[in-house]
C-alpha cells in the first residue's frame, strides 16, 4: 500500500516533467521525482519498530542488532540529497540562462524562436 | 501505528505535488514544493533516520532561496493554462498504463517492515552492524558506512558536486560590459552567429 | 537596476535579528561535522547547515556584507582544499597500508565513544564540510547576485 503510495508520487512528478510549458515547472517537477525516489529508497530499509543504526552505550548490543534499521539505504540517500542540491544549482543556472537568451520560460514559444 | 502515520503524510505529500504542478501561479508552486520537502524530512524521522532528516531540512530551504529566485523575473510570467489538450491527454494516458503494468510488481514486494538483511543473513548491512564500532570507531553507523566502509562513493559524490558547482557557475559567467574590454565583445558575438 | 534589498539587505528588524542568529548556526553546523561519528549528522549536513549561515547573512544584510565575510575568492579556496582534505586522507591510507582508503589511525578502545575516536573519519568529515559549506554558498551567492539582463540588450551597442 505505502510502496504503491510512493510510486503515485514519481508518477506524478514523471506527468509534470511531461506537460508543463513553464521551465521552472518542470524543475520542480524533477524535484518531486526526486523526492520520491529517496522515499521509496529509505521505506525500503525500514524495520517494524525499529531504532536509528547509532551505538550508544547505554542499550544492549544484541537488542539494539536485532531492531536497528537498515543504515545502508540511508548512507545512499545522504549523498544523493546534497547532489540534488548541487544539480538543482546547476538547472537554475541554465534556466537563467535561457531565459537571457530567449526573453522567456516558456517552452513552447523557445522552440519556435531560431537563434 | 508507524505505517498509518507515514501512508497519511504520504497523502499529504501526493497532494502538495498536485498543487505544486497544476497551480499556473508560480510562487504557489514554489511553496508547495517546498511543503512537500518539509513532509518529506517528518517521514524520515518517523523512519528512523535522522541524519536524513537534518540534511533534508536545511538542503530544502536553500532550494526554496534557489527557486525564488529563478521565479523572481517578470513577474513571475504564470504557466499557460489550457484544460485539457492532445499532449496532455496522451502523457496522462502514457503515464497510466506505465501505472498498471507495474501494479502486478507491488504484490512481490516484500511487506513494509522486514527489509532485506532480515531475510539474509549474510547481507552487508548485517556485517556493518555487527562490526561497525570496532573496526571504524564511530558510533554513528551511517557515517561509518558513508566514510569508510564505502569511502570509493564519497569521493565520488565530491566530485559530482564540484562538477555541478563549476557548470553552474560557469554558465552564469558574463564579460562585464562596464570594463573597456573591446576583445571580450567579439569574442561573445560570434559565438552569438555560430549558435 | 538591483533592487535595493539585494545591496542593501532587509528591514532593520531582520538584521538585529540576524547579527544574534547567525553566530548559533554556524557553531551548530561544526558542531554538526566534528560530532559526525558519535551523533546523526555527518559532514553532508553539517556543511549544508553552515551554508545556511552564510546565506543567511546575504539574505538579511545585502551582498557586500556577504562578501566582506566570505569573499569569493575564500570560498573556492576553501572549497578546493576540503576536497584535497578528503583525498589526502585515502592517498595516506596508500601510504601507510597499501589500501586505498584504509582507516590506519584506529584509536584505542578506551577512547570510543568520544571525540577523539574514529581513526580518519573526523577529518573526512571536516574535508566535506568544508566542501558542501563553500561549494553552496557559492553557488547560491552567484545565482541570487546575478542581475537579470536579456542579451537583446547589449546587441545595440556592439562595435
Amino acid at each position: 500500500m505505502i510502496y504503491s503510495l510512493c510510486f503515485l508520487l514519481i508518477l506524478i512528478g514523471l506527468y509534470g516533467v511531461l506537460t508543463r510549458q513553464n521551465i521552472i515547472k518542470i524543475v520542480i517537477s524533477l524535484l518531486v521525482i526526486e523526492y520520491g525516489i529517496h522515499l521509496f529508497l529509505v521505506l525500503q530499509g525500514y524495520r517494524t519498530g525499529g531504532t536509528p543504526p547509532i551505538v550508544d552505550s547505554s542499550i544492549d548490543k544484541q537488542l539494539w542488532l536485532q531492531q536497528s534499521v537498515d543504515p545502508l539505504p540511508q548512507a545512499l540517500v545522504l549523498t544523493s540529497i546534497v547532489i540534488g542540491l548541487g544539480v538543482l544549482a546547476l538547472m537554475v543556472a541554465l534556466s537563467m540562462r535561457i531565459h537571457e537568451r530567449y526573453g522567456t520560460f516558456d517552452i513552447g514559444k523557445i522552440k519556435k524562436l531560431k537563434g | 501505528m508507524v505505517e498509518t502515520v507515514i501512508v497519511v503524510l504520504t497523502l499529504l505529500m501526493i497532494i502538495g505535488a498536485i498543487v505544486a504542478i497544476e497551480t499556473p501561479n508560480m510562487l504557489y508552486s514554489v511553496i508547495s514544493v517546498g511543503a512537500v520537502g518539509f513532509l518529506l524530512a517528518i517521514v524520515f524521522l518517523f523512519l528512523s533516520a535522522p541524519d536524513l532528516a537534518i540534511t533534508q531540512i536545511a538542503v530544502e530551504v536553500i532550494t526554496l532561496v534557489l527557486l525564488l529566485k529563478a521565479t523572481s523575473r517578470s513577474g513571475r510570467e504564470p504557466d499557460s493554462m489550457h484544460w485539457i489538450t492532445f499532449g496532455k491527454a496522451a502523457a496522462l494516458a502514457m503515464v497510466i498504463v506505465l501505472a498498471i503494468f507495474t501494479a502486478g510488481m507491488f504484490a512481490e514486494f516484500p511487506e513494509f517492515g522486514s527489509p532485506v538483511m532480515e531475510r539474509f543473513a549474510d547481507a552487508p548491512s548485517n556485517t556493518y552492524l555487527r562490526t561497525g564500532l570496532e573496526e571504524t570507531g564511530a558510533a554513528n553507523i551511517v557515517t561509518a558506512v558513508l566514510l569508510d566502509f564505502r569511502g570509493y562513493d564519497t569521493l565520488g559524490e565530491a566530485t559530482v558536486l564540484f562538477c555541478a558547482v563549476i557548470g553552474a557557475l560557469t554558465v552564469l559567467r558574463r564579460q562585464a560590459k562596464q570594463q573597456p574590454d573591446d576583445a571580450a565583445q567579439p569574442a561573445d558575438t560570434q559565438q552569438e552567429d555560430q549558435r | 537596476m538591483s533592487s535595493p534589498q539585494e545591496t542593501h539587505g532587509m528591514s532593520m528588524i531582520v538584521k538585529t535579528v540576524c547579527v544574534w542568529v547567525k553566530g548559533f548556526i554556524l557553531l551548530y553546523g561544526i558542531h554538526i561535522i566534528l560530532y559526525g561519528h558519535l551523533t546523526p549528522g555527518g559532514g553532508f549536513a553539517g556543511g549544508v547547515i553552515a551554508a545556511a549561515a552564510f546565506v543567511l547573512v546575504m539574505l538579511a544584510e545585502g551582498e557586500d556584507a556577504a562578501l566582506k565575510t566570505y569573499s569569493r575568492k575564500a570560498a573556492s579556496t576553501w572549497d578546493s582544499l576540503g576536497v584535497l582534505l578528503f583525498w589526502l586522507m585515502a592517498v595516506l591510507g596508500v601510504v601507510v597500508a597499501g589500501i586505498y582508503f584504509f582507516n590506519f589511525w584506529t584509536t584505542s578502545e578506551s577512547a570510543r565513544l568520544t571525540l577523539f575516536s574514529g581513526g580518519i573519519i573526523p577529518l573526512c568529515n571536516v574535508g566535506i564540510g568544508l566542501k558542501v559549506c563553500s561549494s553552496l554558498y557559492l553557488v547560491t551567492f552567484v545565482l541570487t547576485a546575478h542581475r537579470w539582463h536579456l542579451d537583446t540588450e547589449g546587441k545595440d551597442d556592439a562595435p
